[in-house]
């Protein structure tokens, strides 16, 4: 299978492991990732936050490249997911503000989460698990931008949303239940108002410690980060000891599907998530 | 009275025109992440409005403190765009060329912005430089702690390969630059 792929800024520093499992996963399960040839920022949280016209006209190009491709788009980043969506409603009005890009038929975008646990891909995943993640207790993670607001992503369970769960049952793991799942952890404001940040993160790392799970797994590049790196300093201002592993979805399915680059992937995060692993077996 | 302004002011966002349906249940304010940072509370910007008190709105620090994490919006039981607003508001205050109550936020929307319109894509490093030297000059930014904070973690970034060091060049920069020089073009009519 073949489809149009955005990756998206952040994939290309930050976010390197998250790109790169998903081109392992994704070649493993035969589907083929077209990066839209020369694409652009889709404008993130700065252009919606500044004006109506950036907000539709950046996402607007890359729409236009993937109208010309033809096929579906996908995108790994919740931001971008939201963005381009947003702006294939905005084109598909008749007042666009910005007639330029108007799309002659409105570009299905997805994002890669939806994508991979789609009906089609079920058969696929299943066959390639040679390493179920048997023993590991897991939380799904899915943020704000994936799943609200719900006219634009056309989730149907906006407030308790479960593909990222049932992937995890899927893959053998644990999937542990909390209130969290959609919470907001203040990515936006990380470089404004870090305060708010670290505030809005302890609160999560605080709820996460007190289940049972031993990971959080997230479908967000901006998520995953924000999650990650932040722990050592909350934990020194909130006077907590932290230390969750947390994971991209495409990574536990590398591991499940036993890839070799595995290991490399693992190695880039902050939180080193390697010993949880060994301990279970996994790697 | 500032109720003629007002209203001139409300017909320019077609999110606005909603707002008047508002009948103050606090749902949005209650499931807002930023609530407690907030001198506004969301459901108090929107009576703001329905008042035509745009002003006390733009004045506020709540349209730089939103998350935009689509909360209040998804769960209000009347459809208002209150996120939609909190970024009409934002554009308003902007083109107003006023100094905002958190200098910080559109400080980085800012050099954000002119970071796509120079390399097309975002560079995470070039991006943090820029944004941490022009913010320097701000009042109560950057403090020490937090800097070091920062460097910290910008170290075991670049040590786990994170950090790309040079910006994409597309061939695309000339069609980006095209929407940013419309942008202008749109500010000054
Ligand atoms: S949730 Fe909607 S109706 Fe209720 S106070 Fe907020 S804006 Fe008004
Ligand atoms: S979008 Fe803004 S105002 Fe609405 S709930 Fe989120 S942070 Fe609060």
């Amino acid at each position: 299978m073949k489809v149009s792929f955005f990756p998206g800024c952040s994939l290309e520093g930050t976010a390197r492991e998250y790109g790169e499992s998903i081109q392992t996963v994704c070649s493993t399960l035969n589907v083929v990732l077209e990066e839209l040839d020369d694409w652009t920022c889709c404008g993130a949280s700065s252009a919606h936050c500044t004006s109506r016209y950036l907000a539709t006209a950046l996402p607007g190009r890359n729409l236009a490249l993937a109208e010309s491709v033809g096929s579906d788009l996908v995108t790994p980043c919740a931001a971008c997911f939201s963005r381009l969506k947003t702006a294939v409603h905005e084109l598909s009005g008749s007042d666009s503000v910005a007639r330029e890009y108007a799309l002659k038929r409105p570009v299905n975008v997805r994002h890669i989460l939806e994508f991979l646990c789609s009906e089609e891909m079920v058969q696929g995943i299943e066959e390639r698990i040679v390493k179920p993640l048997t023993g590991l207790k897991a939380l799904s993670y899915y943020g704000c931008l994936l799943v609200r607001p719900p006219n634009i992503t056309e989730e149907p369970h906006w407030e308790d949303p479960r593909s990222l769960d049932a992937l995890l049952i899927h893959l053998g793991a644990e999937c542990i239940y909390w209130s969290y799942k959609t919470e907001c952890c203040g990515g936006s404001l990380l470089l404004t108002n870090v305060d708010i940040s670290r505030r809005l993160i302890g609160r999560m790392l605080d709820m996460a410690c007190e289940t049972e799970a031993e990971c959080i797994v997230t479908a967000c590049p901006l998520c995953q980060v924000n999650l990650d790196t932040r722990q050592d300093e909350i934990g020194e201002l909130n006077k907590k000891e932290y230390s969750i592993p947390v994971f991209y979805f495409s990574e536990l399915m590398g591991l499940a599907f036993n890839e070799p680059d595995a290991g490399k992937w693992l190695r880039r995060h902050i939180v080193d998530p390697q010993p949880l692993l060994k301990a279970k077996g996994l790697l | 009275m500032n109720i003629v302004k007002g209203a001139s002011f409300i017909k320019k966002g077609r999110v606005f025109d909603d707002v008047f349906a508002c009948y103050q249940c606090c749902k949005c304010s209650a499931g807002c992440p930023v609530a407690f940072a907030m001198d506004l509370l969301p459901h108090q910007i929107i009576r703001h409005l329905i008042y035509h008190d745009t002003e006390k709105a733009l004045a506020s620090h709540t349209i730089w403190m939103c998350a935009s994490c689509q909360t209040c919006n998804t769960r209000c039981p009347n459809e208002i765009d209150i996120a939609g607003v909190m970024d009409e508001l934002r554009h308003m205050h902007i083109q107003s060329g006023r100094y905002p109550a958190e200098p910080a936020t559109p400080l980085f929307h800012h050099t954000f912005l002119n970071e796509i319109q120079k390399h097309g894509r975002i560079h995470e490093l070039s991006l943090m430089q820029r944004y941490t030297f022009k913010r320097r000059k701000l009042p109560g930014k950057g403090n020490l702690q937090d800097m070091l904070y920062d460097m910290k973690l910008g170290l075991k970034l670049f040590l786990r390969g994170k950090i790309s060091l040079w910006p994409h060049r597309g061939r695309s920069r000339s069609e980006v630059a095209a929407i940013f020089k419309h942008e202008h073009g749109n500010k000054k009519t």
